[in-house]
Formats: C-alpha cells, structure tokens, sequence
C-alpha cells in the first residue's frame, strides 16, 4: 500500500493517575499548538475533582515508595532513563513540536533529561550520606539524622522548558521517596503526557508520580489548599498565582518551594531540589551511662 | 409466645407449610432489572445543600462498628466518644445513631456513650456464623440485653434457611425477638452474601418481617460479598410492601463495603426513591460501617471549608 493511502492513526492524550490513563473526569478537552499556532493534538484538561483523585493516588503510594529502599529507587530511576533512551526519537519530535526547536537542539533537550534521570538515579542512595549523619551530643546518646521524604508534593512543572524542565524538577522529588502530583505545562504538556508511559512502564509504581494537564490556575489551588499535600513546588506559576497559592498552602503549614529562576535547564541542578521536600528525622539511642572509667561499650 | 403477626399475614405463620407456600408464592426476582434500577438510581447528581444534608443525615445514620477479635476496652470507649462527637472541631456535626460491638464490650460502650443520644447495638447469636444450639444464642442475646444494649443484631442460621427449614429460622427469630423484651429492638442480619440468589433475599426478608424484626440487615461484613445497592433496593421494596400489607413498618441497615459518601449518597437515593421519606431518618434506616464515618467527615469538612481534607485530620478508628 502507497504510503499515502493510509489514514493517519492520531494519539489520544490522557491523564496519568494512579498508575491508569483516565480522561478528565470533567471529559474537557482543550487544543495544544506549537508556537506557530498550528494544531498538534488536544489535551485533557483537568478539574480539582481530578486534582483530588490524584493526591488520593499519591497518598496511597507514598508508604510503599518511600519505604523502598534507597538503592531500589535508583534502580527504578534508571530504568526510567533506560526507557526514555528507547522512545527517544519519539520526544525528539514532541519536543521539537512543543517548544518549536530544530531537531538537533531537541535532540540535545532530549539526552540532557535523560541524563537527568541517571543523575538523580545516583543521588537516591547518597543523599542521606550528604545531609544525614551521626551528630556530637553532651550525654550518653548515640544521637543520629537522617533524611525523610516530605510526602505528597505538587509539583507545577516550568511552563518553557515542558520536558527538560519537568524532568528536572519531577525527579528530584520522587528521588528522595516523595510521591508527586505534577500538573504539566499548560502550553505545552504533550512531552509530559508522554512521559507518564514511560514511566508505567519502567517499574515505577502506579501512583507515585501522577500527571495532569490543563490550567494551571484551575488546578493548582485546590492542590495547595488540599490538606493531604505535603509540599508544593511552585516552579510553574508565574508571580501573582505563587503568591495566591503561598497563602493557600500556609494553612496546613505545607513545605512551599518557590519559583526559582532558571536560565539554563541544562546545567548541573545540585542537590537543592533534592533537599527542598526532604524533612530530618532524628534520633537519641541510649547507649548507657558513661562512668568515670569511660564508655559502657 | 405473644402472637407476633398480628395483621393481615397472621395466617401464613400457622404452620411450617403455610410459610413454606407463602415465601414460595413471592414473585421472581427480575435480577437484571433490578441490578440496573439500582445502577440507575446511583447516577443521580447530589450537590452543595442537598450534599450537606444528605452528608449529615448519612452520618446520624451510621452505627459505628467495630467488631474485632483484637477489640480493646480502649478502642470502644475510643469509638465510643467518637459516635458521640465525630468531629470536635465542628460542633454542628451530629453523633451518630449508634455504636456497634460484641456483647462482652456493652457495658464498656454504654459507659462510653452515656448521656448521649448515642445508642449501643450488640451483636449476638453467635455472630458471625451463627453456627450454636437455640439456648446458647439465647443466652448470648439474654447477656447483651442485661448489659444494656439497646439494639440486637442477630444473624439467622443461613444453613437452615437454604435447606428449606424455613420454620426453624423464623422459631429463632422469634425466640431472639422474646428475650429482646421490649428494652431492645432486633435486627435480623441475613447475610446476603451467603444466600446465593435475589429470590432467596427477597424470602429471608419476609420470614424476618413475619417474625417480628425491627430491622433488616444485609450483611455480617465478615464474608466477601457484602451490602450491594441491589440487595439493598431489594430489601427496600420488601418493607415498602410489608408496611402497605400489615401497617408495620420495618428499617433496613446495609452493611459492610460502604466506604465512601458518594455510596452512602446512592443509598439514600435508593432508600427516598423506593421505601420513601418516611425512612430517611435513623429510626428507620441505618449503615453498618467503620470507615465510611471519616469519609464523611472528610467530605463534609471539604464543605465547610471548601479545600478538600485529608485522613490526617480525623481519627484512625
């Protein structure tokens, strides 16, 4: 058959939540187009109810995520790494389309975000080394800190960089232990769309990272002012919707990151996104009175 | 034994197989359309006032249940204080109808309960299989009564009833009904789960009836298949017609699987569209639940405040 005979076989994009690709609840849709203003598909776009579900999906997951241990969550990681690396001419080409870059500029998006992920993959299982520790204490405790995952993080993910961008502020989070809500850029969320298959296929757990898409300022105030959200990450709202969500969030003391401006998506990120949804635990283990003599060991 | 139909189905007790022709001549269960009259009446739309009534009329109609080996003093005066105030962060929630525990546990849930419109049901009849001699259950339902009960459930001897034996079950039942005396009303639990087809339902609903239940409840919630909107619609009808018969009128109390408001919401759409108004009242209908109680709250916090709650912000059990 002649090539151009075929009928062209159009993606439907859907929501990634708990681990399922549902429509929004509400059934709205809205059109996604390149910067040209010409169409590329249409998107899901989300209500709070949706919002809801997905918290409820992250909140479910949180316990056995953040309870596996570090070192399988790295392995989970690169695998995430691994599966983007096979699909990669499939970003090249969303990223492109998203973002309106060349194919080689995209391509370059591509490999830094997984990239990204190998790089994060690292960190689960030394972080705790960097911000954890064994601390001097005056009396007869072992006393020790030790790095905890935060819980349930919205992360509204950079509304420019909708893939790099995404990648760089959504594994950090999951990183540590955390599960997140991540609403996608609302210009341009078909990347992250696509990002959630590869994510329910490369053994990450179904609720762990959830994706929506839609407004951002239809969705993201019910998540800050949701009482089961731990931490919010507030990369992708511009000055007026952070300050509105700060206030929202204060009431259940949530943990707020707020927008970071960043010129250059593509540098060495550092630790501080690791750090931000993370919470100290410590304790005091009695080791026994210290006589005169010295320790009771 | 005091007559305990006395109205215009006194007849069909008389005998085993007068009761036998009477539960036998009940019309066929249409399973289909029952399952999709149900289905349908659980697409209706309940929102913002009709939600906050129905959400607090669902939380004055919970008996909060906890009917575990491992029940503690401690957890039922725990569930206890709960039934009295759900919420003690909003004093506007109202207590719920009753808490629900073993007989050993009454006296200990009636301390934690009084002075409160909050009512104690036991359990009783060797629950939940209900697998002991007559004068072992009796003794067993004489104990909670003597503690202080207000409320009885009793399972039937399922085994009995699927034999046929149907006589034997309404003897039980009305022998239950007796050492209840007039301090404590008995619900008579079927367990819908074990009685295999919506006929047989229908038949346990009327043998219950007949012998003088001041309830019907669907389920133990110790079996897999538990309290569904179409046995529940089921029993509905069966004391709609019951009351249009003989003027009596008997409550219904699903019980087990109901988890979230919105089914708590379905069931009384189910209750108002099918037995009607006259049972949306705790009198009359109840649900037999533990976790359906914090989703409630949850949902009618979200209501009051309009950010959604979370399950850090009511209690554990």
């Amino acid at each position: 058959m002649n090539a151009v005979d075929r009928l062209s076989v159009l993606k439907t994009y859907k929501l990634y939540v708990g681990g399922k690709f549902p429509r929004s609840e509400s059934g709205r849709v809205y059109e996604v187009t390149d910067p040209k203003g010409n169409w590329l598909a249409n998107a899901p776009q989300s209500s709070r109810k949706d919002a809801r579900d997905a918290v409820v999906a992250a909140r479910k997951a949180f316990g056995g995520w953040a309870g596996a241990t570090a070192y399988n969550r790295g392995q989970v990681l690169y695998r995430v790494a691994e599966m983007l690396e096979g699909r990669r001419d499939q970003f090249v080409r969303e990223v492109a389309d998203a973002e309106g870059l060349g194919k080689s500029k995209a391509g370059a998006v591509v490999d830094a975000a997984v990239d990204r992920w190998v790089w994060y993959a690292g960190w689960t299982d030394k972080i705790a080394q960097v911000v954890g520790g064994g601390n001097p204490v005056a009396g007869p405790f072992f006393n020790l800190s030790s790095p905890e995952p935060t819980g349930v993080v919205a992360v509204l993910a950079p509304q420019e960089s909708s893939f790099l961008g995404l990648v760089s502020v959504l594994a950090p989070v999951i990183a540590t232990g955390n599960t997140a809500v991540v609403v996608a850029s609302e210009k341009s969320p078909l990347p992250a769309l696509s990002l959630a298959e590869v994510l329910a296929t490369s053994d990450v757990p179904g609720g762990v990272v959830n994706v929506l898409s839609g407004r951002t300022a239809e969705i993201a105030p019910p998540l800050a002012a949701h009482q089961d959200v731990n931490a919010i990450d507030l990369a992708g709202a511009d000055e007026g919707l952070a300050k509105q969500l700060e206030i929202a969030a204060a009431d259940n003391l949530k943990r707020v990151l707020r927008p970071q401006a960043v010129d250059n998506w593509t540098a060495t990120p550092g630790t501080d996104r690791l750090t931000a949804f993370l919470e100290t635990k410590t304790v005091w283990h009695p080791t026994g009175s210290l006589g005169a003599s010295g320790s009771s060991y | 034994m005091p007559t305990t139909a006395p109205h215009a189905l006194a007849d069909v007790t008389a005998s085993d197989s007068t009761l036998r022709r009477f539960l036998h001549g009940l019309p066929g269960v249409d399973a289909v359309g029952l399952e999709a009259r149900a289905a349908s009446l659980g697409t209706r739309s309940i929102k913002t006032t009709a939600k906050a009534y129905a959400i607090d009329l669902a939380i004055s109609m919970v008996d909060l249940t906890t009917l575990e080996g491992a029940d503690t003093p401690g957890k039922v005066r725990a569930l206890g204080a709960k039934a009295v105030r759900p919420d003690p962060t909003d004093r506007t929630t109202p207590a719920t109808a009753a808490v629900c525990v073993y007989p050993d546990m009454v006296a200990t849930a009636k301390e934690a309960v009084a002075g409160s419109s909050v009512k104690v049901a036991s359990v009783a009849t060797a629950f939940p299989a209900g697998r002991a001699a007559l004068p072992v259950k009796l003794a067993d339902v004489r104990d909670a009564v003597a503690a202080g009960a207000d409320e009885i459930d009793m399972v039937i001897d399922r085994g009995a009833f699927l034999a046929g034996n149907y006589r034997k079950v309404y003897d039980e039942i009305t022998a239950v009904k007796e050492a209840c005396g007039a301090a404590a009303r008995l619900k008579v639990i079927f367990e819908t789960g074990e009685l295999s087809t919506y006929d047989n339902i229908r038949r346990a609903s009327w043998l219950g009836m007949l012998a003088g239940a001041d309830f019907i409840k669907t389920s133990t919630g110790k079996v897999a298949v538990n309290a569904t909107p179409a046995n529940t619609l089921l029993m509905l009808e069966a004391v709609r017609d019951f009351r249009a018969q003989t003027g009596v009128q008997v409550g219904v109390k699903p019980a087990g699987g109901i988890r979230t408001s919105k089914d708590a919401i379905k069931f009384l759409v189910l209750v108002n569209e099918t037995a009607g108004a006259d049972w949306l009242d705790n009198h009359w209908f109840r649900f037999g639940a533990s976790s359906l109680l914090n989703d409630l709250l949850m949902q009618r916090q979200k209501l009051a405040t309009g950010r959604y709650s979370g399950p850090d912000y009511v209690t554990v059990d």
